[in-house]
C-alpha cells in the first residue's frame, strides 16, 4: 500500500468503502512537512452524557460516543491524537463527566480535551479539569501549532452573581433556546495569553484552533456565536494558514474568513437544526455552507457521527463518519481559497433541499 | 291552539332582543375585550406548551423536547398531517409528538385530546408562526 495517495484518490476511496460501510482510510502528504511526518487525527465532540439516576445513563447518547471511540480505535493508520471537542456531560455532574471518560478511556491514541458549556457551568470547571487537565493551552505536532481555547466563558455578573445556587446555573445555561443564557466570550485574559503563545509562532507555520463555541457570529439565540470573536480573529489574522475547528452546534458548517478557515463538527448525542429554521430568529449561517439533508429523522444516530481530520497543505480536510448519513468531507480548496464540500458543490444552487 | 303558539313565539322573540341588548352582541363583530381575552387565553396555553418542552417530567428519563427542538425548530407543524414512513401511515403533529415522547423521552404517550398535548402543540404551532401551511411535504 503506497504512502502517496493524492487527494483526489483519498476521497474516491473514501467515497467507495463508506459505501460498504467500512471507515476511511486517510493518507496524505502534508506539503510542509517531510512525508514521515504525514498524519491524521480524529474529531470526537458533543457527547452530552445524561445521567438518570444511580448507574442508569441515557442510553441513546451512550451508544453514540461508545460506537465513535471504537470506530477511532479501527483507524488506519492510527490517528497521532483524538480531540474531544466539548459537552461530554449533559450537566457537568460527577456522574456524568466519569461514566463518559470512562469511554474515552477506551481510546488508543492519546486524548485531548476542549472544554464545553454543560461541563463547565455546575462547578466552572473544577472536575472536569481534575481529569483532563488545564481549559486552555497549546501543543505543537509535526510542524503544525495547536491551540485549545476554552470559549465558552461568559460575563462575572451572570456567572457569579445572578443565580441562587450552581445547579440552576447550569440548568440555565443548558438550555440552548434559552433567554436566560448568557453569550459565550473567549474573554481578556485568555486572549492576552493567545497573543503570548502565538508571538512565539512564525507566521508561515499552519495553525489550528479547537474551541467550543464558533469562533464567529451565527445566531445569537442559540450560542451559535462567540462575543469577543472579532478580537480573536485578529490575533489569528498575521497568519499564513489559520483553521479554527469547533463543536457546539451539532451540524456541519464552513465559512471563510481572510485567512482564517472555520469548520464545525458533529455531535454524537443529537443533531441540531439550521437557525433559519427557526422561522422567528434572525440568523448569519455562512454563504459557504451547503446545510445537512434532515429527509428522515427516525434513525437514531441521524445527523450524529464524528470525523476525521488532516493537515495537509497546513489547511484542515474533515472527512465526516456520519452514522445514519452519507458521509461528507469537507477540505481547504486552495484555487477558491475556500472550504468547499467535496461531493456536494454541484448541488449548492438546488433549492429543495430537505430541512425545515 | 295557534294563539297559544304565536303568543310563545312573540315571547321568545322579545326575550331573544333582550338578552342580546345586554350584551351588544353580533355574529358580526367581537368586541376589543373579547380578543383580548382569547389572545390571553391562547398565550397561556402556549406558555404551559413551552414548559412541558423543557420539562424532564414529559418523558422518563431526563430528556426533554427542546433538547434536539431548541424553539421547536425541526417540528414543523404546517406539514401534518403527512404520511411518516416509519409509522406506515398519514398522522398529525400530536401523534408524531407521542412517538418522540414514547421514543428518545423513553415517556408513556399523551392522550391526544389532552390539555398538555393541546399546550405543546399550541407552542410548536406558535414558534412556527407566519410561515405558510404545506400538509404532506417532505
Amino acid at each position: 500500500m503506497s504512502n502517496n495517495y493524492s487527494r483526489r484518490s483519498f476521497l474516491k476511496t473514501a467515497g467507495s468503502v463508506a459505501a460498504v460501510g467500512a471507515l476511511p482510510v486517510t493518507m496524505v502528504e502534508l506539503a510542509f512537512a517531510k512525508s514521515s511526518e504525514n498524519f491524521t487525527f480524529a474529531y470526537i465532540s458533543d457527547a452530552h452524557i445524561q445521567h438518570m439516576s444511580g448507574t442508569r445513563f441515557v442510553n441513546n447518547w451512550d451508544r453514540g460516543l461508545i460506537r465513535a471511540v471504537a470506530e477511532a480505535n479501527l483507524m488506519t493508520p492510527k490517528p497521532d491524537f483524538v480531540m474531544f471537542g466539548g459537552d461530554l456531560a449533559q450537566l457537568g455532574s460527577k456522574p456524568e463527566l466519569d461514566h463518559g471518560a470512562g469511554m474515552l478511556a477506551k481510546l488508543t491514541a492519546p486524548l485531548h480535551a476542549v472544554m464545553g458549556e454543560h461541563d463547565y457551568y455546575l462547578d466552572l470547571g473544577e472536575y472536569w479539569s481534575k481529569l483532563f487537565g488545564p481549559q486552555y493551552y497549546s501543543f505543537d505536532h509535526k510542524g503544525v501549532h495547536f491551540v485549545v481555547l476554552n470559549s465558552i466563558l461568559t460575563t462575572d455578573e451572570w456567572t457569579f452573581k445572578r443565580w441562587p445556587t450552581a445547579e440552576q446555573r447550569m440548568l440555565e445555561m443548558a438550555g440552548l433556546d434559552n433567554p436566560n443564557g448568557s453569550p459565550f466570550m473567549v474573554g481578556e485574559k485568555q486572549r492576552e495569553w493567545l497573543a503570548k503563545d502565538l508571538a512565539k509562532v512564525s507566521k508561515d507555520t499552519p495553525v489550528v484552533v479547537f474551541s467550543h463555541s464558533p469562533l464567529q457570529k451565527i445566531y445569537k439565540g442559540w450560542n451559535f456565536w462567540t462575543d469577543d470573536a472579532e478580537q480573536v480573529q485578529a490575533l489569528l489574522a498575521p497568519f499564513d494558514k489559520v483553521n479554527v475547528v469547533y463543536g457546539h452546534v451539532h451540524q456541519i458548517q464552513y465559512n471563510q474568513i481572510g485567512n482564517i478557515s472555520f469548520n464545525s463538527v458533529m455531535a454524537t448525542a443529537w443533531p441540531w437544526p439550521y437557525p433559519q429554521s427557526y422561522a422567528q430568529a434572525e440568523t448569519h449561517l455562512p454563504k459557504l455552507t451547503i446545510p445537512m439533508n434532515r429527509a428522515d429523522p427516525f434513525f437514531e444516530r441521524d445527523a450524529t457521527g464524528w470525523q476525521m481530520i488532516d493537515v495537509n497543505t497546513g489547511r484542515v480536510a474533515l472527512a465526516y463518519n456520519l452514522y445514519n448519513n452519507k458521509s461528507r468531507t469537507v477540505a481547504f480548496d486552495p484555487k477558491l481559497g475556500h472550504p468547499v464540500d467535496k461531493g456536494l458543490q454541484t448541488v449548492a444552487l438546488e433549492p429543495n433541499r430537505t430541512h425545515y | 291552539m295557534k294563539q297559544t303558539i304565536i303568543r310563545c313565539g312573540l315571547a321568545a322573540v322579545v326575550g331573544l332582543s333582550l338578552s342580546l341588548g345586554a350584551t351588544a352582541a353580533r355574529a358580526d363583530e367581537f368586541t376589543k375585550q373579547d380578543v383580548e381575552r382569547w389572545n390571553a387565553q391562547f398565550m397561556q396555553v402556549v406558555q404551559k406548551g413551552r414548559e412541558l418542552w423543557t420539562s424532564p417530567a414529559l418523558g422518563k428519563n431526563g430528556v426533554v423536547c427542546a433538547q434536539c427542538h431548541p424553539n421547536a425548530a425541526n417540528s414543523h407543524p404546517e406539514t401534518y398531517p403527512k404520511f411518516q414512513k416509519q409509522i406506515g401511515k398519514v398522522i398529525t403533529l400530536p401523534e408524531m409528538i407521542n412517538w418522540c415522547i414514547r421514543n428518545p423521552l423513553e415517556g408513556q404517550p399523551l392522550a391526544v385530546d389532552s390539555p398538555e398535548m393541546t399546550a405543546l402543540v399550541a407552542y410548536a404551532t406558535y414558534e412556527r408562526r407566519g410561515v405558510k401551511l404545506e400538509p404532506g411535504k417532505h
